[in-house]
């Protein structure tokens, strides 16, 4: 078991600066999420963490001991779950899964009991004798957990293990996965674009844009005071609404944008005259997507309306009514910096 | 109405592209190649136009000839004993050019050479480092104080066969490299970092993973290696021409000292056609091995 603290870390690929200036404490035994979009820099922030790439600069500690460039990998006691898997295909799954354990010369006998539990954790025991090619996607994620487990690593590095699954077996994997963490309590640096991966598994999350961390906290700080208007649009699906005030930017959640009556007469509000142009029904909600005025007077900023289900109100398409956010559930950020002010 | 240009008739237009080819390989490998068996079971001589058939007599000559059987045997161990120091050599190899270093370009074009080069023509600069007196290897284990006696490479029978052996690598190797490196780049990096992440060396990277899932690059390069080895008559022809005392002889030299310089075309033939199944249980060995890989599992395609 190890924590990770990370200082100043940085790696430049020539004028690119895919990780500029990283600080981060990872605690002992803690789910950490990485997310960003393609570019982020947070493969490359867990490729440096796992020794796959050398830092420009700073440092990388594992359990209080320096990570230097010339650690190797194997001497980091990390794990690492490649997106692709990276299972060895002419290999059987159970001489993938014994394969780190051979290769720190495990006696035979345990390698049998390790790798028969590991597969026993996973329910993929008897797959022990097939080759990769004929498993499927998830018994395949689950081979690549396998492997990664069956030598006690003291961090697992996990880069979007989850994203070449189809969206129903991506649920159970990511509980799955979630469930294994809690029992095994060992430390885990997830990486994925997705965000309600990172919300559902995380237990903080980091969002990193351009190489930079833009906010660390637990996936309801991320949520409830995201640290700026980046942070603010890139969780949360949809995305918040902004609007423009003077020099301030206000922004609030399309769940909290309701129809006026829905409010109780007494309650706090800011109200806002809104021009539904089209609704969406989704089942157990309703996108309603139209404009409002925009602050200054200029032209109209479209926003989004996320109704539940129980809200029956009829919303007919092309008319304007008008529509509320609780004021406790608006966020003040600066206009110029996107930097969050307070609510 | 439109007549459809010959550019449109996808049918008649692969014919006739291919018809170049195709005439070409009939006039000038698949005649000879039917004229070679006929003549084997022959009594054809160079110097007459008469010839009767004569059966498996050829064939049962050559077979109870000593000369004949060296022969074969040399073809199989020049073959095999230069495809293993070549796989060895183009795994070296492929790892160093793998690797990113100042002059990569001009040292790849180098390493290249010997595969260009026109066989005679090395094999002419051959003769000399194997020279019974000018040897430059002997002259340089000398120095080195590694050599004692003297070495007559292409005067002693065994000798000169591990010369034969060397050049033949030295010609092979190159090619095989390039062949090598690009099964080596067309390998998915993530397994490779798996494998370095799993904590695998340098060695159990190379041996247990890189090698297995190259299996099939290999199996191509062999196969062209030993045709390669197999039906070459420069080499052996101006290096050692067949000696000392016919003991270096392969099946082509062998072939061409009985058919062309003895005028025996018939034994000659027999001699050469019978490469014939040696080449193809190799072909026919190498592709098998090539797609039983495949089949356990060298491509990690989605179910």
């Amino acid at each position: 078991m190890a924590g990770i603290e990370i200082r100043n870390l940085r790696k430049h690929f020539g004028e690119l600066h895919a990780v500029d200036g990283v600080d981060l404490s990872i605690r002992d035994g803690e789910f950490l999420v990485l997310l960003g979009s393609s570019g982020s820099g947070k493969t490359t922030l867990l490729r440096m963490i796992a020794g796959l790439e050398q830092p420009t600069s700073g440092e990388i500690a594992i359990g209080g001991e320096r990570m230097d460039g010339d650690v190797p990998p194997r001497a980091r006691g990390i794990a690492m779950v490649f997106q692709s898997y990276a299972l060895y295909p002419h290999r059987t799954v159970f001489q993938n899964i014994a394969f780190p354990l051979e290769a720190n010369r495990t006696p035979r006998a345990q390698i049998t009991e390790k790798v028969r539990w590991a597969a026993d954790l996973f329910g993929i025991t008897r797959y022990l004798d097939r080759y990769p090619r004929q498993l499927s996607g998830g018994e395949r994620q689950r081979v690549a957990l396998c492997r990664a487990i069956v030598r006690d690593p003291h961090v697992f590095l996990l880069d979007e293990p989850l994203a070449n699954l189809d969206a129903k077996l991506r649920n159970t994997a990511r509980d799955d996965l979630k469930r294994l963490q809690r029992r095994i309590k060992t430390t885990t640096v997830y990486v994925t674009h997705d965000q309600v991966e990172a919300m559902g598994l995380g237990d903080r999350i980091v969002v990193m844009e351009h190489g930079r961390i833009r906010q660390v906290g637990t996936p309801r700080e991320v949520y409830e005071n995201p640290a700026d208007t980046f942070v603010a649009t890139f969780v949360g699906q949809p995305p918040m609404n902004l609007l423009n005030e003077g020099d301030t930017l206000i922004g609030f959640r399309p769940e909290h944008f309701l129809p006026r009556r829905v409010f109780g007469a007494d309650a706090d509000l800011r109200s806002f005259p809104f021009t539904v142009r089209r609704v969406e029904y989704l089942g157990s909600d309703r996108y309603v997507y139209g404009t409002v005025p925009a602050g200054g007077g200029g032209s109209d900023v479209a926003v989004i309306a996320e109704l539940p289900g129980n809200v029956a109100v009829e919303i007919p398409e092309g008319q304007t009514q008008e529509f509320a956010v609780p004021r406790r559930a608006v966020h003040v950020f600066d206009a110029e910096t996107g930097v969050r002010r307070g609510k | 109405m439109k007549r459809r240009a010959l550019a449109d008739r996808a049918d008649v237009l692969g014919g006739v592209m291919l018809a170049p080819a195709l005439i070409y390989v009939t006039l000038l490998v698949g005649v000879p190649f039917l004229l070679a068996i006929l003549l084997s079971f022959s009594n054809a001589t160079a110097g007459s136009l008469r010839f009767e058939f004569v059966g498996l007599r050829n064939y049962g000559a050559i077979l109870r000839d000593p000369i004949f059987l060296r022969a074969l045997r040399n073809t199989a161990v020049v073959a095999i004993g230069s495809q293993i120091l070549v796989i060895a050599l183009a795994t070296a190899a492929a790892q160093v050019f793998r690797a990113t270093f100042r002059g990569k370009r001009f040292f790849r074009f180098v390493l290249l050479l010997p595969w260009a080069v026109p066989v005679s023509l090395a094999a002419i600069a051959w003769t000399w480092i194997f020279d019974s007196t000018f040897s430059v290897i002997n002259w340089t284990l000398k120095v080195s104080g590694l050599l004692h006696g003297w070495l007559y490479w292409l005067g002693d029978p065994t000798l000169a066969l591990f010369a034969i052996i060397i050049v033949q690598t030295w010609r092979i190797f190159p090619f095989a490299t390039v062949i090598v490196l690009a099964g080596m780049s067309s390998l998915p990096s993530e397994i490779l970092e798996a494998a370095v992440v799993d904590g695998a060396g340098f060695w159990r990277r190379l041996l247990q993973i890189e090698l297995p899932l190259l299996t099939p690059v290999f199996a191509v390069a062999v196969l062209f290696g030993v045709v390669y080895t197999a039906t070459d008559l420069g080499v052996v022809y101006i290096l050692t021409g067949g000696g000392p005392a016919n003991t270096t002889h392969v099946l082509p030299t062998l072939a061409f000292q009985r058919g062309i310089l003895g005028a025996d075309l018939g034994q000659g033939a027999a001699i050469a056609v019978f490469l014939l199944p040696f080449l193809v249980v190799v072909a026919v060995a190498m592709l098998r091995l090539a797609r039983q890989t495949e089949v356990g599992g060298a491509r990690d395609e989605s179910p």
